[in-house]
């Protein structure tokens, strides 16, 4: 067991961990936000997906013990103090881009990710950057839409609202 | 103008509030104090008896609190199975015990054997490694006509053979439906394989079981998409807890799709050990755990034939199924390839002679169940690729051969033994044309061409039987269960509404959509009214979400418990008024006096409910809260036609989904946003079964695909927008609300339309391949055009 | 998980030391490694993570040749390999965005996982592999599935690309994992040209001889027709089998020799 410190969403939070505690472990048991999740072991699904040091990673494909001393940020860090949704959250909600919620903030993570390196990104370029992102319950429409829409593209041609 | 608010509206859903900023709370949120781990050892083996289970050395591992094997459960009961299936000779299906941890036998590959509870994960991880479990390898039966052959390994060594039943539908069609294939003037021939899948909603199954001593209490917290079929199957079959010491509660769950319908052994064993061990036990599947242990769906195999007269009318059908049972008998699994299934094999035509034979086969396997339209894509998807197929052989027009079997008159009764209330076959068909654009498709084969691919276009239709299911009806069939469903709608003192729900949202939006109907009966503002669901506790009763059923069964109840409450309101209503009660009137959210102009408003009535001062206590009884149970008199029979575009790249094999419409009759639409939604998802999952994913066995039964590594989920770049469209609606007759039901549609009207378009592509590059199996993977294709 | 410890050296020189200990094992970017790790499929007692070496990060131009350093992350290398173009668009598809961002190149060659799409770029450009003793030139580097020239506790500090003509990669993408079912890598350089193929083979990464005689003499897709890759050698799995595996060889370098164009 070592220590490590880790700045969840602004606040250091500081634990006792193992060699093999993942990223993910801490901030769901230690941190204790569990917005993060994990759907799969083989680092594809993307449930996992936070910021450490303002770059997207995979938290279940990182050990916490590596990430001593960075800044995390997590879903739950991504609403305003006051609880306002973020544009990309709003777009989610707008355009019915989750349904059952569970890949949903590692879909917001990504996005945020995408739009903060490609401000206008075409539909290909989202469908191509969610490689890493499984959704089981939207067949991606709406997510894709919801993201150009954040990103300030008027979306209404788009098929079906 | 579209309507902003109650039925009809777009109503923004409430629950993504929670979902978008990560306080959801899933089952593995859930962590009680003191709570235990269990890691489960699991067969490595497809078959194979177990000599021994050596737990002495992990029993002394570091934060073990005990080790359970099927020793610890001989006296518990198996876990049942829903449904009995009486076969072509009137006999009981074959219906083997279930047990929590194997019995002697291992059966498939991720058979619990034993259960290690410890005090951290890996802690339980570690120590089940150090068992050891002695096990006789016996020969594996995998492929299903294999395992029927004389001789074969039995997967139960008590049941007569591997066959679980013979099922005919229906049989006295039999000989007449023989003759008339006989007879007919042409008859096409079809033998396809519905892929085996694996529902993999994103978040894995998690049960916890916590036992409360002072009151003999259980609690258990698990991903189920129906908590009181759950409460019923493990306390009544499996643990012996009588219903008022055992709580059930689904929070908030990742998606469910059909498997997490099914009661689990891993939710029965963290209940008993809960129990045993008086603290709580946690269990989380893996993705790698869960290919293995969640119940899989489809795989059939299917020789379909379809006759038919010079003319070119459908005169009969005759089909011949094995549908692969797996290793046990999952909840519903009997009933997926009988009922689900034979009952939808006249599609949206008017074929006067059908029938049905299925063979249902136990193999060393995972269960296989229900998963999204479960049954009805299997019989969508071999009756519209045998049409496509007839069409080709005929040289006629694929649409044009529907359009001219279409069933165009209802009530309508088909040969295998249900009755369509309502639909409009042509209409749908008429509204893809306009929104897939059809009449510019050959101007888009030549660009396509142009490019050096090959365009393909597929069409079908599909029919299915949702909003499962009258109770009488199916006690015929040999459900276990009623399949009502029940509401309780509370009406607080200051008018605000809490709607104690059966069906259970899990993506579906019903905390959204179901608030929508109560303010539209009543006339308030949707945040007036609230969803309470998932937890056997808070709600009257109800068989849960599965089958498109929601709406159509719970939200009927919900709206017959809102009848009532509406008219002891106007009862009340009428006492303030000082009016007869015939005369009262609700309108938005205020009582009024025909004829004049005396209101008063909804939330006087429902407070003089609540403070009965001025109250006519000797005719009725204070407080304003109903409950209704819902009994559907039918199925409910939502239909429509979808059209597929795609190319194939004729170096290669490989497919691209260009463009994709669905043209849908869902009855009446509660919230078009959140039924396009679940359209959209239904599609992926359709196209992800014809183009990407299959649970692949070896011979020895080994699980090929069992991780995201092999098996293909669909990604976002796999896909196209969808262009979805539910106007044509004929509203269902026979429930209040004339809905039909949207969430399976997707998944069993696009697969076949896919494949009929791969048909095509290759077709215009001069390859007739007659027939390509599910999933369309650029390797197949390429095999098939290179045969 | 098996139980082990997680170092984070900040030198090469304190890596190596670290790895010295019995059952060592590095970590680059992890992202093979941890999957593995949680499967159980390797139990080292200790990982030494290199992703804390600044000096083993960075892309840089050294005359006509490109220099990464082997903790350079995938993401980095699509995004400032630049020089070197075809490598640029090789690392920007492999795997996801976020697998992307901790992923390195040296992690990736040290595994040599058959369907890895690096070691095809590595082979055809006829990369040199520096570590932290000596270099390797790629013709000897790779040996086989998994396995590779490195030394037990050899690192790969970085990673030398001379810069091609022309070069392009070919990846045509396992439906599951989105690996390289076949990849394909074309370079031509001054004195020939060179053809690596991953995905495809039993024994890892291998070029094909036959196309780089032709393409050598006549870099044209034209120059591929006559040629026929063996399926002998080749995988068979559920996602295709040896026949098609050497079919999409020929096709994809035709693919990749067209874009060179």
């Amino acid at each position: 067991m070592t220590k490590a410190t880790i700045t969840v969403n602004g606040k250091p939070v500081t634990a006792e961990i193992e060699g093999r505690t993942l990223l993910v472990d801490f901030l769901r048991e230690k941190a204790h936000k569990t917005g993060t999740h994990v759907g799969c072991d083989t680092s594809q699904c993307g449930a996992c997906v936070v910021h450490v040091n303002g770059v997207a990673v995979k938290s279940c494909t990182m050990f916490a013990a590596e990430a001593d001393g960075a800044e995390v940020t997590t879903i739950e860090g991504m609403a305003g103090a006051d609880g306002s949704l973020s544009a990309i959250q709003a777009a989610f909600q707008e355009h019915h881009g989750l349904q059952c919620g569970f890949c949903t903030p590692g879909m917001i993570m990504s996005a945020s990710a995408l739009l903060k390196e490609n401000p206008k990104p075409t539909e290909a370029e989202i469908r191509h950057y969610l490689e890493g992102n499984i959704c089981r319950c939207t067949g991606y429409h709406n997510i894709v839409k919801a993201i150009m829409a954040a990103s300030g593209q008027d979306v209404t041609s788009i098929a079906a609202e | 103008m579209p309507k902003d608010h109650g039925i009809g509206a777009s109503s923004k859903r409430r629950e993504d509030v929670r979902f978008l900023t990560g306080t959801g709370r899933y089952t593995d949120d859930i962590n009680l104090q003191g709570q235990a781990y269990v890691h489960f050892v699991r067969s490595d083996v497809a078959h194979g008896t177990i000599n021994s289970i050596d737990t002495s050395e992990a029993e002394n591992m570091p934060g073990v609190v005990r080790i359970f094997t099927g020793a610890d459960f001989a006296a518990v009961g198996s876990i049942p199975c829903g449904w009995q299936v009486t076969d072509r000779f009137g006999e009981a299906m074959q219906e083997p015990a279930h047990p929590v941890l194997a019995q002697g036998k291992v059966r498939h590959v991720g058979d619990p054997i034993a259960a290690v509870v410890a005090e951290t994960k890996e802690q339980a991880r570690d120590a089940a490694e150090a068992i050891v479990v002695d096990i006789d390898e016996l020969p594996a039966v995998v492929n299903m006509k294999e395992a029927l052959a004389d001789g074969a390994p039995k997967v139960h060594d008590d049941l007569k053979s591997n066959l679980c039943y013979d099922w005919g539908f229906v049989e006295d069609n039999k000989a007449a439906v023989d003759e008339a294939i006989k007879n007919a003037a042409h008859v096409t021939t079809l033998e396809l394989v519905n892929n085996r899948l694996v529902a993999n909603p994103m978040e894995p199954r998690v049960a916890v079981g916590d036992y409360g001593f002072a009151n003999d209490e259980s609690t258990l917290y698990t991903t189920s998409q129906n908590p009181h079929v759950i409460r019923l199957l493990m306390g009544a079959f499996v643990l012996n807890i009588p219903e008022h010491k055992l709580r059930v509660v689904a929070p908030d769950v990742g998606g469910g799709f059909g498997t997490k319908i099914f009661h689990y052994a891993e939710e029965a064993f963290v209940t008993f050990a809960s129990r045993a061990l008086r603290r709580p036990v946690k269990w989380t599947s893996t993705r790698s755990e869960a290919f293995m242990s969640d119940a899989h769906g489809r795989d059939h195999v299917t020789k379909i034939e379809l006759a038919l007269d010079a003319d070119n009318n459908f005169t009969a059908v005759r089909t011949e199924t094995y549908a692969n049972m797996g290793a046990y008998l999952s909840t519903f699994a009997p009933s997926v390839p009988t009922w689900l299934h034979g009952t939808l094999m006249a599609g949206n035509y008017k074929t006067p002679l059908i029938y049905v034979n299925v063979k249902a086969v136990f193999t060393n396997t995972v269960p296989v169940d229900a998963y999204r339209g479960a049954g009805r894509p299997e019989a969508t998807f071999q009756l519209e690729r045998v049409i496509d197929k007839a069409a080709r052989e005929l040289g006629v027009d694929p649409i044009a051969l529907r359009r001219q079997n279409f069933i165009s008159e209802f009530p309508y009764a088909t040969p295998v033994a249900v009755e369509y209330d309502t639909g409009d076959y042509t209409a749908t068909m008429d509204k893809l044309e306009e929104i897939m654009d059809l009449s510019g498709f050959e101007a888009r084969r030549k660009e396509s061409e142009a490019k050096g691919k090959w365009r393909g276009l597929g069409v079908n239709c599909y029919i299915e039987a949702c909003g499962i299911a009258p109770s009488n009806l199916v006690g015929q069939l040999g459900a276990r269960a009623g399949l009502y469903d029940a509401a309780t709608v509370r009406v607080n003192a200051t008018g605000s509404i809490s709607v104690m729900v059966g069906a259970h949202s899990h993506g579906q939006g019903h905390e959204t959509t179901f608030p929508q109907v109560i303010a539209e009966m009543i006339g308030i503002d949707e945040s007036q009214v609230d969803i309470v669901h998932g937890d056997t506790s808070k709600i009257p009763f109800g068989m849960g979400t599965y089958g498109s059923r929601s709406l159509a069964v719970c939200g009927s109840a919900m709206v017959r418990a809102a009848e009532k409450v509406i008219n002891k309101a106007k009862k009340i209503a009428a006492h303030l008024l000082e009016a007869s009660e015939a005369d009262i009137e609700l309108k938005d959210g205020k009582f009024s006096v025909a004829g004049t102009d005396k209101e008063c408003a909804w939330g006087d009535v429902t407070l003089a409910a609540y403070v009965p001062h001025n109250y006519p206590l000797e005719d009725i009884e204070p407080g304003l809260e109903e409950t209704a149970f819902y009994d559907p008199a039918n199925f409910t029979y939502p239909s429509g036609a979808y059209a597929c575009e795609v190319e194939v790249d004729p170096d290669t094999g490989k497919v691209t989904i260009e463009k994709f419409a669905a043209a849908d009759d869902f009855g009446n639409v509660v919230n078009p946003m959140i039924v396009e939604g679940q359209v959209h998802g239904g599609i992926a999952q359709g196209i992800g079964q014809a183009m990407l994913e299959g649970a692949v066995y070896d011979a020895e039964g080994q699980l090929l695909s069992a991780s995201y590594m092999d098996y293909a989920m669909p990604r976002a770049d796999d896909l196209p927008f969808y262009i979805v469209d539910h106007s044509c609606a004929t509203p269902c007759t026979h429930n209040p609300l004339g809905v039909k039901g949207c969430g399976e549609a997707g998944a069993i009207g696009s697969p076949p339309a896919v494949v009929n378009a791969v048909i095509d592509a290759l077709a215009s590059g001069g390859k007739n391949v007659p027939h390509i199996d599910m999933p369309l993977t650029p390797h197949r294709v390429w095999k098939a055009m290179n045969a | 998980m098996y139980a082990f410890d997680v170092t984070r050296p900040k030198t090469v020189d304190e890596a190596v030391a670290a790895l010295s200990q019995e059952d060592a094992q590095a970590l680059g970017g992890g992202q093979t490694l941890i999957p593995t790790l949680k499967q159980r499929l390797a139990s080292p007692s200790a990982l030494v993570s290199l992703t804390g070496i600044e000096d083993m990060k960075g892309v840089c131009q050294d005359g006509d040749t490109l220099v990464i350093g082997g903790g350079t992350t995938h993401g980095t290398v699509a995004s400032e390999g630049g020089a070197y173009p075809a490598l640029a668009a090789l690392a920007s598809n492999i795997g996801d965005p976020a697998v992307r961002n901790r992923g390195t190149i040296g992690g990736s060659l040290a595994n040599n996982d058959p369907s890895a799409c690096y070691p095809s770029a590595a082979l055809a450009s006829n990369a040199t592999i520096v570590t932290n003793s000596r270099e390797i030139a790629a013709d000897d580097y790779f040996q086989g599935l998994f396995t590779t020239a490195l030394d037990e506790g050899e690192i790969i500090t970085s990673v030398r690309f001379p810069i091609p003509q022309a070069a392009n990669y070919q990846k045509f993408v396992q439906p599951a994992s989105r690996f390289a079912l076949v990849g394909v890598f074309v370079s031509k350089h001054a004195d020939g040209v060179r053809v690596a193929v991953t995905g495809a083979s039993e024994d890892g990464v291998f070029r094909w001889s036959d196309a780089e005689d032709a393409l050598s003499g006549n870099f044209s897709p034209d120059a591929v027709d006559g040629l026929t890759a063996s399926a002998d050698g080749l995988m068979t799995d559920l996602h295709g089998d040896a026949e098609y595996r050497a079919h999409l060889i020929k096709v994809l370098t035709k693919r990749a020799v067209a874009a060179c164009q």
